[in-house]
């Protein structure tokens, strides 16, 4: 157990949780895009950023995958924090200005119409697809592709792939809808009927494969 | 050759190959570095061989193809030994001369020696040669002497003397003592203590522990660690094993850039050769250490030069840099702890455990040793220099560098890569070594320095780095991808005199943004170079910006062409060399550009006689109109009244 302080209250956490984990416990929202509790943390989009400060020295982490330490003091929303993600979301407005999910954090921190060029993308390369189709799913069928500021997620050569099994986990989890299944597969995802909406109900095909046990046979 | 089991076995080795070496016989000691290379130094190299066969000195005269010594621009550099005669830009038609001149002769070919360009003065030896008599030599002095494909010449220069005195005299924590106590610090970029990561490394648990060498040298311009891994390669490895033993690790990995099949191909035969002399493998020197290294080939990537991107790509994977709140000395490669270092850092130890306290009595307080630097850009020796810390950029630019071509004057000194910054001449006088140049803002990096005149453009500087950058960032996270993207938009429109006011809020903004929250080092340090323009040079920023003027007259959209028609004297050279055939005019007629045509390639302007200074830039101010067409005939008297 390590103690630490997050906008002035003093926390006890578990060694090994990060600071996202222990704050979202304690009932303080950071918002985040890239985040999801099924997989590992990304990193990426750099909204969950939270100011620490150790020892008198200041700085930026992300909190989503930054370890929990003792004595660490740590401010969700101080001023640095909260230009910060100003920038982030009108440079993110401005690559997806049609974007739902986008329009609604931009506006919570007062950006509205970017300075910037606009572009109109779907995707906001939080990576969740990819993530969930490799690390979940066991496929990776789609993966970032190139590098630098063209970079994209696309299939191996650009065409329809036989990795994707077509369950739509990559779908389920996607904030922005920019998922084209037609890009990916041939396959069309088959819905499952709920039973317990006596099959009135469709639900995602998310099949989840584990290993399965094997006799011990000498 | 059976492997060396002992230190005495190796001593004996030295002495033998010494004993079996005449120093007075005459050696030719060719550049075979990829700079060199590239200016023809394989037609030299068999030119020599052809001319000693048909001079009959075989057996007289050895070739050695040595690695770089740094003179770059004198390119190819040849050495005869053992006066030390030194040429510069030998050429294949030259070899006869040499041959017979200074081989069998015992003469000077005065052509082909360095002159001094202010006295005049022939300066025969490498040593008097101011390019290299300011320096400080310790890591590259010894690349003319040694070619870096036989192990023996390494060994006969006093080569793995401190591997032995490490592995047989000293124990692992004595040797870690030895590098923390002369503080030998970072020379990638970053200037971290080596010594505290090696410790960090081996107070880590996890088996096994991995040594790297990162030789993915990415800056633009920046070529000291391939001098070193091609020329020196052995050097590198005796630090590499040296460290791992301190550190407790028993494989390494030497990555090296894709562009760099000189440096793979060097590295690959001394690690042979190691093997084969048993200074690699099982039992090294019968130490009972034993420690393993291969090369491992970079796919050209600028980011995989960041330490975290680079495990990533040993691993087998894209090469992306991880978050380094838990540190890769605790879990690099494999989640196993992996100490990392630059090339040169690597190559400093063996100097190092050999004389620790002569290495600490070079250099500054905060930075002992030396340091390679790159110098490059509008100088006249372009080259590599190694200067101990503390040297004054003025030394190293002027002393060393001979100062700026065409008695252009100074402007900026940019250094340390993208992530670096530029220095102004305001501050020549600033000793160079890591913590004054980070005082400034700006960082001495791992060695790149581009020299710049009034002819450079800062804001087009600014907008080359970033350029650079939209191609090599990763692209996984928000800061580093949409910045760059938007720092690249805004340069472009400045440069292209579509500059608005707001634009210097909107780079500052961004750059402060990308430096506060970018997920690593590359995107933390992406905006270095708008930002130090803008400090020091804000001025030209504005000039764009609010007069649409570039006053360097590179930001082809802002200049323009014009040739005065009251000094042309209609001598047609402009008319001929235009490329695009813009020019209008004839004999006794005066010469007009026309501006659909003309593509600001300033050929004009050059080609046009000193003494005619017809042909002017404008930039900022509006294009007078031509002379109409009735009015062009050239009237010499009318000029000649009027210059009266």
């Amino acid at each position: 157990m390590v103690s630490l302080t997050i906008d002035g209250k003093t926390v006890a956490a578990d060694e090994g949780k990060t600071l996202l984990e222990v704050a979202r416990a304690n009932s303080i929202d950071i918002p985040t895009l890239c985040y999801h509790p099924a997989l590992e943390p990304f990193g990426a989009c750099r909204l969950c950023i939270v100011e620490i400060a150790i020892g008198g020295r200041k700085r930026l982490v992300a909190s989503c995958n930054y370890p929990v330490e003792e004595g660490l003091e740590v401010h969700t929303a101080s001023e640095g924090v909260i230009e910060a993600r100003k920038w982030l979301l009108e440079v993110l407005l401005a690559r997806c200005p049609n974007v739902e999910i986008i329009q609604n954090l931009a506006r919570d921190y007062g950006i509205e119409e970017p300075r910037f060029v606009l572009e109109d993308e779907k995707c906001i390369m939080c990576g969740l697809c990819v993530r969930m189709c490799g690390e979940r799913m066991g496929r990776s069928a789609i993966n970032f592709v190139g590098r630098g500021v063209d970079r994209k997620i696309d299939t191996p050569f650009h065409i329809q792939t036989e990795d994707c099994v077509a369950c739509g986990a990559c779908i389920s989890v996607c904030p922005t809808g920019a998922i084209d299944f037609e890009e990916v597969t041939k396959h069309k995802p088959l819905p499952i009927l709920s039973e317990f909406d006596q099959g009135l109900a469709t639900r995602h095909p998310i099949y989840v494969p584990y290993a399965q046990a094997f006799p011990n046979v000498p | 050759m059976a492997r060396l089991k002992s230190p005495a076995e190796l001593e004996a080795l030295r002495n033998r190959i010494l004993a079996a070496r005449d120093p007075s016989k005459t050696r030719i000691a060719i550049c075979a570095g990829t700079g060199c290379i590239a200016l023809g130094a394989g037609d030299v190299i068999a030119a020599f061989r052809e001319e000693i066969k048909k001079q009959s000195l075989e057996g007289e005269a050895d070739l050695r193809e040595t690695g770089c010594p740094g003179f770059c621009e004198k390119g190819t550099v040849v050495v005869i030994y053992p006066e030390e005669v030194c040429y510069i830009r030998v050429k294949p038609e030259d070899v006869a001369e040499i041959v017979s001149e200074t081989v069998k002769g015992k003469r000077v070919v005065e052509r082909l020696v360095y002159t001094e360009p202010e006295t005049g003065e022939k300066l025969v030896h490498e040593y008097e040669i101011p390019f290299y008599k300011h320096q400080k030599r310790l890591l590259i002095g010894n690349n003319i002497r040694m070619n870096p494909r036989n192990i023996e010449d390494y060994i006969a220069l006093g080569g793995y003397t401190a591997l032995a005195k490490a592995l047989l005299q000293m124990t692992p924590e004595q040797v870690l003592e030895e590098v923390q106590r002369v503080n030998l610090r970072g020379r990638g970029g970053g200037g971290f203590p080596a010594g505290k990561k090696w410790e960090e490394t081996r107070n880590a648990s996890g088996e096994p522990k991995y040594v790297i060498v990162n030789c993915d040298e990415g800056d633009p311009g920046a070529f000291m660690d391939r001098a070193v891994m091609e020329g020196n390669p052995h050097s590198v490895i005796e630090g590499l094993i040296i460290g791992a033993y301190a550190i407790g690790s028993h494989e390494g990995f030497i990555y090296v850039r894709q562009e760099y099949p000189l440096a793979v191909e060097n590295t690959g035969f001394a690690i042979e050769q190691a093997e084969e002399y048993g200074l690699l493998g099982e039992n090294i020197l019968g130490s009972g250490f034993d420690f393993n290294v291969e090369v491992h080939r970079g796919a050209g990537a600028f980011v995989s030069g960041e330490s975290s991107a680079l495990m990533t790509a040993i691993e087998g994977e894209v090469g992306e840099p991880r978050p380094k709140y838990i540190h890769t000395a605790v879990s690099g490669v494999w989640e196993r702890p992996s100490n990392l270092n630059n090339v040169e850092t690597w190559a400093n130890v063996p100097l190092i455990i050999n004389d620790g306290a002569n290495w600490a009595s070079i250099g500054t307080e905060g930075s002992k040793g030396t340091k390679i630097f790159s110098l490059v850009g509008k100088v006249n020796n372009t080259g590599l220099v190694e200067v101990p810390m503390g040297i004054s950029l003025k030394d190293i630019i002027f002393k060393i560098g001979g100062g700026i071509p065409g008695g252009r004057k100074f402007k900026a000194a940019q250094t340390g890569g993208p992530s670096g910054g530029v220095i102004p001449e305001q501050y020549l006088d600033i000793p160079v070594d890591f913590d004054e140049l980070a005082k400034l803002g700006s960082m001495m990096g791992s060695g790149g320095m581009i020299v710049m005149d009034e002819d450079t453009c800062m804001v087009d500087v600014a907008r080359y780095f970033i350029e650079f950058l939209c191609d090599e960032s990763c692209g996984k996270c928000v800061p580093c991808r949409e910045g760059l993207k938007h720092l690249r938009e805004v340069l472009t429109g400045i440069v292209e005199g579509r500059g608005k006011k707001e634009d210097i809020g909107l780079l500052e903004g961004l750059g402060h943004m990308m430096r506060s929250a970018s997920l690593c080092a590359l995107g933390k340090t992406a905006s270095n170079p708008v930002m130090t323009t803008l400090q020091f040079f804000r001025d030209e920023y504005v000039a764009h910006i609010e007069e649409k003027r570039c006053p360097a007259f590179v930001c082809k959209a802002l200049v323009s062409y014009d040739i005065d028609p009251g000094k042309c004297q209609a001598c047609m050279i402009c008319l001929r060399n235009c490329p695009v055939e813009a020019i209008e005019g004839g004999k006794n007629l005066l010469h007009v550009i026309d501006q659909e045509k003309c593509i600001k390639c300033n050929t004009c302007f050059e080609v046009c006689p000193q003494r005619f200074a017809a042909v002017r830039r404008l930039s900022g101010e509006p294009l007078p109109p031509p002379p109409p067409p009735e009015e062009r005939a050239l009237k010499r008297e009318k000029q000649a009244a009027q210059k009266r």
